[in-house]
């Protein structure tokens, strides 16, 4: 069932056009993955699908409005304790103040920064406060997430600790859309992939159909890295 | 340069000998400019945080006049305040002109506008680092500009510190609306004044070095505040 | 790391001192018993009042809040209601305000002297007892003369001398005339630094510890008396006026005990003001 959807949706930022003519739809358990270099309008597309931006066209939410939450390439902490971060998501979500000790519990050791509750968020590692993101999007129970080149800035384990906790929410039953520029990070993760370039949706299609080598175009051209970053 | 250094006794003997009358004037300077700073942070940090997040018509306008609050003459103010509440004034039935209340109506309204104006910046810096991401857990835009106080909050405590020395280093205000009355408005700034009046500066200065060393103190006070709460705060970005 | 109860507490007793902090200035609003005066501020810098209210306050209970001004703006203030009683020296202005109807009645309460201070080695050679004739010397000389040119009770009587001495407007007139537009200490302090004649009243002449080169020139000339009146701000135009504990201290300055207070004022050994109610 479709969770939300776009049709014909455009973005302009002064003059610059970041998105033209987008039209997709998001269904439950999917995992999209929106590729595409640079500039190519990823992050403005996930921003406009998780009702960040003012656009024009249509943007609808079907069902009851799914519980959202949004990851980005470099988290914004808040300087308190981990703890408190997480905390904050609870109450910003609407979580009754009864729930915030499990789920807080619960969202530290699913991530693995079990223990580092007192610790101020903003002492930790890049690649700890990226999964201190994820726990305090985990900790409101989303069934929408949105993750904006999560791992652009971590080192390699750092990348693998994450992209393992990402398929471990898809396989919760979480439904994820993930901008990137890492192709082997899409065909991990990917149910779905996205390419987009100059603002506009150029293939939209399974993953196994578009890494079978018979896709046609633009989209080839990056897979095949001639397109430049 | 003995004339200095006769001051710099003067200043450390009266410290010393913690005179009654200079201590009631070192407690109304406290007093009244602490009280001014609070109320003007009552008021100026959730008004310039609300600046840093509310589009309407005319808010340009508003934060240019924020922004030329900054330069208003303590005099200025003071006359303002005093023909406001002078009782052939508007408010003179409150009958509050020449007393310690007047005076810190008066420096509240010449530190709000530091307050106010400081802190929309800071803000507007902080939500453009991670506003979006408040924006996406669900806050409102005044909740984002609210958090930003909570997470600035050693920015917040810089501009208190501003405020609070504005107030108590400045005379034209609170000479005007308390009158400089001994032993019920007189403070630090207005007695170096009349002291400087009646020709007897090496006291004039001896006061006013009492008056660095008090507001000395109390920045070293915040000081300590500050390292009990970053002791565990190494390498925190 | 601070522990929470120790961080708890320190949030406690910063509220509790912001609370203190903010509250305490506004218990003075409410203060019964007390007036406001306007007076000047040669007379308050002389020590007077330091002397003479503490007795008032024991005698009746009564606590007199006085704002120093110059004479010019303490009649201003009664004007404004800002005062309940003014005790100024400027007898023709005190006068009109009465006349005015801001005023219930003046009376004569003491008189003090002026005189005339300059450098000891006095270039314009106005040493004397005539006021006039000095002023006369001072004219024709070079030498410099600061004015207080404030509007005060003893801006008004330099004018007053000035005239007498045929000279309309001594800052055309007078080679080295300056005013300063400032108080009586700071136009001391200005003549000290620049060697320069001033006219000043004794009080504050005695309690001036910036003297430099400068000494008294010409004194005693009874032209040079500076008497001073108290006068009680009508309720009439401003009903809230203290009018009641106002002429209590009115009365009390010219009785018997208030005028030997005042004579009993000495700085020195030597009183400062000459009590004279009634005349």
């Amino acid at each position: 069932m479709n969770l939300v959807e776009l049709r014909d949706v455009t973005v302009q930022f002064g003059a610059v056009r970041a998105l033209y003519g987008a039209s997709l739809s998001i269904q439950r358990g999917e995992f999209v993955v929106l590729l595409g270099s640079n500039g190519s309008g990823k992050t403005t597309l996930l921003r406009v699908l998780h009702g960040l931006l003012a656009h024009q066209g249509q943007r609808h939410q079907l069902g009851d409005a799914p519980r959202q939450a949004m990851v980005f390439q470099r988290p914004f902490l808040m300087r308190l304790s981990v703890l408190n971060n997480l905390r904050l998501a609870l109450w910003l979500g609407g979580v009754p103040r009864t729930a915030w000790a499990d789920r807080c519990w619960a969202a530290l050791r699913r991530v693995g920064l079990q223990g580092l509750e007192r610790r101020p968020a903003r002492a930790l590692s890049g690649g700890q406060q990226q999964r201190l993101a994820l726990a305090r999007a985990w900790v409101v129970q989303p069934q929408l997430l949105f993750l904006d080149e999560p791992t652009s800035s971590l080192d390699p384990s750092a990348k693998r600790e994450v992209e393992a906790l990402l398929a471990g929410f898809a396989a919760e039953g979480m439904t994820l859309v993930m901008s990137t520029h890492n192709l082997g990070q899409a065909k991990r993760l990917a149910t779905r992939v996205v390419y987009l370039e100059g603002g506009e949706i150029h293939a939209d299609l399974p993953v196994h159909e578009f890494f079978n080598g018979r896709l046609q175009g633009r989209a080839q051209q990056f897979l095949k890295g001639e397109l430049t970053w | 340069m003995s004339a200095f250094a006769a001051s710099v006794a003067t200043a450390v003997d009266l410290i010393v000998h913690a005179d009654p009358a200079l201590r009631r004037i070192v407690a109304l300077s406290l007093q009244v400019s602490g009280s001014a700073c609070a109320l003007a942070a009552l008021i100026g940090l959730p008004l310039g945080a609300w600046l840093a997040v509310a589009r309407f018509p005319g808010h340009r306008m508003l934060v240019l006049l924020l922004n030329t609050a900054l330069a208003l003459p303590a005099v200025l103010v003071g006359l303002v305040v005093y023909l406001l509440l002078s009782r052939s004034g508007p408010l003179g039935a409150w009958g509050m002109l020449f007393t310690p209340t007047a005076m810190v109506i008066a420096q509240t309204v010449l530190v709000l506008p530091i307050v106010a104006a400081l802190t929309r910046q800071f803000v507007g810096d902080a939500l453009r680092d991670g506003g979006d991401q408040l924006r996406s857990m669900g806050a409102s835009p005044l909740t984002c500009g609210l958090l930003m106080l909570l997470h600035g909050r050693w920015a917040v405590m810089t501009v208190l510190i501003a405020a609070f020395g504005r107030a108590i280093a400045e005379v034209g205000a609170v000479m005007i609306v308390g009158g400089n009355i001994d032993g019920f408005t007189r403070v630090m700034t207005t007695a170096i004044a009349l002291e400087t009046s009646k020709g007897d500066l090496p006291l004039a200065m001896a006061l006013g070095l009492v008056l660095l060393a008090v507001v000395a103190v109390v920045n070293a006070l915040l000081g300590m505040v500050r390292r009990g709460h970053g002791s565990a705060l190494a390498g925190v970005r | 790391m601070v522990s929470r109860s120790a961080a708890r507490l320190r949030r406690a007793l910063l509220a509790a001192g912001t609370a203190l902090v903010v509250l305490m200035p506004l218990h003075a609003v409410a203060q019964d018993k007390a007036i406001v005066m306007a007076s000047t501020t040669s007379t308050e810098q002389s020590g007077l009042f330091a002397h003479l209210l503490p007795l008032f306050k024991k005698a009746s209970g009564i606590d007199v809040k006085v704002v120093a001004l110059g004479t010019g703006q303490a009649l201003d203030m009664g004007r404004r209601g800002d005062a309940d009683v003014l005790f100024v020296h400027d007898q023709a202005a005190e006068e009109k305000f009465v006349a005015d109807g801001f005023g219930l009645e003046r009376r004569a309460v003491m008189y003090n002297d002026f005189v005339i201070v300059g450098p000891k080695s006095d270039p314009a050679g106005v040493k004397g007892r005539d006021v006039v004739e000095a002023l006369k010397k001072l004219a024709s000389s070079k030498a410099a003369f600061i004015s207080r040119g404030d509007k005060s009770g003893t801006h008004a009587a330099e004018l007053r001398y000035w005239k007498a001495a045929g000279i309309d407007a001594p800052a055309d007139a007078v080679a080295g005339y300056k005013a300063c537009g400032c108080g009586m200490g700071p136009a001391l302090n200005i003549a000290a630094s620049a060697n320069a004649y001033v006219l000043t009243d004794r009080g504050t002449w005695l309690s001036f510890k910036n003297r430099a080169d400068l000494g008294v020139l010409v004194e005693g000339d009874k032209r040079l008396f500076n008497q001073y009146g108290v006068i009680v701000v009508s309720p009439a135009k401003h009903p809230h006026v203290k009018k009641d504990l106002a002429q209590a201290f009115a009365d009390w300055v010219v009785s018997p005990e208030g005028q030997s207070a005042i004579a009993s004022y000495r700085i020195n050994g030597e009183p400062l003001f000459f009590p004279n109610a009634g005349s």
